[in-house]
């Protein structure tokens, strides 16, 4: 039987505020429990929410990136349910009239590119924490996380693979990182997914009955966990039985989803706009704040790689996904030929980065130095080889790439009479290897190469001293 | 020093040095203690920290730089949060809660140099018209121990009626200032919703709730509200305003709505008669005028004010602050003990009453509703404004009743008729004594558009010129 599977995202966006969505309280993760919660994220009796403008000019930003309809006015309204990490009763969130509606996001996984349509995105506010362990049977709260800001966006139904909703994931996490909305920090929980899931026969028109998984917070998890919860429902359904609309729980030890349980959450929310705070006008002004904080986005990015500096897709998708390492690699594709300096980026950057365990904004080769060390290998003063070298000189003592050249005598032996001569000599030192290449050992070059390169300690031109091998064996 | 002494007679007292702060807080502690037994107006009574902050009030004053409330003592109804000493919201669910910080109307008075000398008695959580729904008992009408002060801030308008001190802070939400101000035969204002911070003002309703003055003059109150007035960063539905300043009575035109005096009881519409030919005496001319929804406004309040207290109280969960049930044996149990335990059966009441008009299938029929009611209403007030400068009115529709006369919770609120609409429209509203019904003070509303409080105060203080009513005190 032949089966479509329908999934639409509801990612939870944490924004990168310095204070708390409704309180002066600071953002910050990881501090000591209950440290970073002020008498409003205590929800202390009397104290009143005060909207942070840079939460709004962010989920604006985001707005205006997906090219989305941003309305005059936006509202707040309360959501009402008790949890003990809910300090007020009730969450502030966006019901009726959120920030954002429409727009899409476009995303290519492995096929050619698609547009996901986005049903709207609203500010909410995040809950505290429940710790279940460390505490002997009871639960302890953690507030610090109260209040965090969050743009939780929703996307239409339009996914139609585990691989296309990852896909969706990994764009939406680019573009926040490319915002500055957020850190993107999928293990601090800065972006936390849920996901819908039916399925229904290919060419079916109406939807299967829904599912909801939730604690989809990795790459890795989203794609499992919804192959996962594709293949169950099939199952069920050809073993003649219904999927029936619940909250399902994803288990990365256990690779499964499973009914949630614990959480009795009331299904009616009573939402009502929320008195505290007045309706928000969004005037122009504000407007053309967030504007001006849209850089150019990364698909945008992408097709410019490729395009314009030749680039494979693949080249363009990991050198465009973290904005750091764009900018880094643009800085150096500007002075240098750019699909070297892909290259460069994606080798001897991208290990060195990873042996160091460090982040390409904190790169011990300045990018104008990577530059100039690849126009050399263009200009034919150093070899490939020589630049690896030269590299590992910038990253461990740093320096000047012309400075290291000349100190070290790394320049290329590109003078002709002086590498005949050392050819020469090479080939008159294994006269029996030679009569060999003659008798039709062809891949013996090779080894009279190599000898050339360490009589030269590498300096020769690689290319020259064949051309000239080629002619001193032919001919003695 | 006599009980009754004005604002301006204190003022010159203390700046004459005829007495001291000290002296002056110490003879109204002495009054509050021999009278509270009686009258029970006050929950708590803060003697130390009076005495300090009397004696930083004599400081000032020798230092030559007091303001116009430095040294004066004043009470604060017991919603008020003050830092260190407990806010009860005359409930039992916060019998025991001190606030860690102080109201925004509490900081302002104390910077003023007003002297605080403790917290009024109140209905719980400001849910009544009669202060019986206090956990800590009624307060007491000075004119007729055995009657009601009116509510919710009973304890406010008592020991003001009883010249305990001379001001006292209270909060409106459907008449909660005017309706004792009323019973008691003192000078009470609503101002406009947003011109005084609700911050540090355990909420109720939010879009209603609206803290004010009384007095035992209008010269009294509006020293008081000027003190208390202005924008707060921390309210976000707090105006920025300019200050309130009194304009002229003559020739303004005043209105009086038929749906508020047909049906009048007989001596009530006396006073209110006589009252009318004073302020015409006073220069106004006077007309009669239709606020045609007025009769939806007690049902519409009740759907609006219960919705929002539903949310707002559903923070009182046992796990953060205020009542506790003991040995919880679960959240559930927790959550229902601790509730069940420290609310009483109004607020319970109102609670499920909200509850079920923000339910699914009963929002639009009743929330959706009576926001519209409540727009027509307001509308009525805009109308009504274009043709006449204030509106003249009664506060009640009788005379203080008997404590436990009014069984009927749908009587009670019915007590509301003539308050609600003003707090549903979001205009100022004064009560200023006008005469007695059976030996119990009657009450004159003045009904101003937003903001212009101004007006209210013109009036009031040209009735009180040519009439005593304010003047005439309780039996001992």
């Amino acid at each position: 039987m032949d089966w479509e599977s329908v999934i639409g995202l509801e990612v939870h966006i944490q924004l990168a505020t310095r204070s708390k969505i409704f309180s002066g309280a600071g953002a910050a993760f990881g501090a000591e429990p209950n440290t970073q919660a002020c008498g409003v994220d205590l929800g202390l009796p009397g104290t009143l929410p005060v909207l942070n403008r840079e939460a709004l000019r962010m989920a604006l930003t985001f707005g205006l990136a997906i090219e989305a309809e941003i309305a005059s006015e936006c509202r707040f309204d309360r959501k009402n349910y008790f949890y003990p990490d809910l300090p007020k009763g009730y969450q502030i969130s966006q019901f009726e009239a959120p920030v954002v509606k429409g727009g899409a996001i476009v995303i290519s996984a492995g096929e050619a590119e698609q547009r996901i349509g986005i049903t709207r995105a609203h500010l909410e506010e995040d809950a505290g924490k429940s710790l279940h362990e460390d505490y002997a049977g009871m639960t302890g709260i953690d507030l610090n996380r109260a209040g965090t800001p969050l743009l939780e966006v929703v996307s239409e139904p339009e996914l139609r693979s585990a691989a296309q909703a990852a896909a969706f994931f990994r764009e939406l996490r680019a573009l926040a990182r490319y915002l500055r909305i957020s850190d993107g920090n999928l293990n601090e929980g800065s972006m936390r997914c849920d996901a819908n899931v039916s399925v229904r026969r290919r060419g079916a028109t109406a939807l299967g009955e829904r599912t909801e998984v939730k604690n989809l917070n990795s790459f890795r998890f989203i794609e499992r966990a919804i192959r996962h919860e594709i293949a169950r429902q099939i199952d069920v359904l050809e073993g003649g039985g219904e999927v029936s609309r619940e909250t399902r729980l994803y288990d990365a030890e256990r690779d499964e989803t499973r009914p949630m349980r614990g959480k009795e959450l009331s299904d009616d929310y009573r939402y009502f706009p929320d008195p505290d705070l007045l309706p928000v006008r969004i005037t122009e002004a504000l407007l053309a704040e967030a504007r001006a904080q849209v850089p150019e986005l990364p698909r945008a990015k992408r097709r410019r790689y490729q395009e314009t500096l030749g680039l494979s897709a693949a080249e363009a998708w990991q050198l465009a996904e973290e904005p750091s390492m764009a900018a880094y690699f643009e800085a150096v594709a500007g002075a240098a030929p750019p699909r070297r300096a892909a290259h460069w980026m994606m080798d001897q950057v991208a290990a060195a980065l990873n042996r160091s365990g460090l982040d390409i904004a904190v790169c011990p080769v300045p990018a104008a130095q990577l530059a100039q060390l690849l126009q050399r290998i263009e200009d034919g003063v150093v070899s490939g080889k020589i630049a690896a070298t030269i590299f590992e000189v910038l990253w461990n003592e740093g320096g000047d790439v012309d400075a290291i050249i000349a100190e070290r005598g790394l320049r290329q032996l590109s003078d002709a009479d002086a590498l005949t001569g050392i050819v020469a000599q090479v080939v008159a030192a294994h006269p029996g290897q030679a009569q060999q290449f003659r008798d039709g050992k062809a891949k013996l070059l090779g080894f009279f190469v190599g000898q050339v390169m360490q009589a030269t300690a590498g300096k020769a031109d690689p290319k020259q001293a064949n051309a000239l091998l080629l002619k001193a064996l032919q001919d003695p | 020093m006599a009980p009754a002494a004005n604002i301006a007679a204190l003022r010159h007292g203390l700046d004459a040095g005829d007495y001291s702060a000290r002296e002056l807080a110490q003879d109204a502690l002495g009054r509050i203690e021999a009278a509270n037994p009686q009258l029970n107006c006050f929950i708590t009574v803060t003697p130390e920290q009076a005495l300090a902050d009397a004696d930083a009030a004599d400081a000032r004053i020798a230092a030559g730089n007091a303001g116009p409330l430095t040294g004066i003592p004043i009470a604060h109804k017991d919603l008020f949060c003050t830092a260190g000493a407990p806010t009860t919201c005359g409930s039992r669910m916060l019998a025991e809660y001190v606030p860690p910080y102080d109201a925004t109307v509490v900081a302002r008075l104390h910077a003023a140099g007003a002297v605080s000398l403790g917290k009024t008695n109140m209905d719980e959580f400001a849910m009544g018209a009669s202060n019986e729904t206090s956990w800590f008992g009624p307060a007491r009408n000075p004119w007729h121990r055995q009657h009601t002060p009116g509510g919710s801030s009973g304890g406010a308008a008592s020991a003001v009626a009883a010249g305990l001190v001379p001001l006292a802070t209270g909060t409106d939400t459907g008449g909660s200032i005017r309706q004792p101000a009323a019973f008691c035969g003192v000078t009470g204002l609503k101002p406009t919703y947003g011109r005084v911070s609700r911050y540090g003002m355990v909420a109720f309703a939010s879009s209603l709730d609206q803290g004010g003055a009384f007095g035992r003059s209008v010269d009294d109150v509006e020293r008081l509200l000027q003190a208390m007035e202005g924008h707060d960063p921390q309210d976000s539905t707090s105006a920025e305003r300019p200050a309130t300043t009194r304009t002229a009575v003559a020739g303004m035109t005043l209105g009086l709505p038929r749906e508020y005096w047909n049906g009048l009881d007989a001596g009530m519409a006396q006073c209110l008669q006589a009252a009318t030919r004073e302020l015409e005496a006073a220069g106004c001319t006077v007309r009669d005028i239709s606020l045609p929804h007025t009769a939806a406004a007690v049902p519409a309040y009740y759907v609006v004010a219960s919705a929002e207290a539903s949310a707002n109280l559903a923070r009182y969960d046992g796990v953060r602050f205020g009542h506790r049930a003991e040995a919880p044996k679960s959240l559930d149990d927790l959550y229902r003990r601790s509730r069940g335990e420290g609310f009483g059966a109004e607020v319970k009441r109102r609670i499920l009453t909200g509850t079920y008009v923000l339910s699914v299938g009963y929002y639009d029929a009743y929330y959706l509703k009576a926001q519209r009611v409540r727009r027509l209403i307001r509308q009525d007030f805009l109308d009504a404004f274009g043709a006449v400068d204030a509106i003249v009115a009664p506060v009640t529709p009788s005379v203080a009743f008997e404590l436990g006369a009014v069984q009927d919770p749908v009587a009670m609120y019915r007590q509301d008729v003539f308050t609600t609409p003003a707090s549903l429209a979001g205009v100022p509203a004064m009560s200023v004594p006008c005469g007695f019904c059976d030996g119990l003070p009657t009450g004159l509303q003045l009904i101003a558009p937003h903001f212009e409080e101004g007006r209210l105060l013109a009036l009031g203080a040209a009735f009180q010129h040519r009439t005593d009513w304010h003047l005439r005190q309780p039996p001992a």
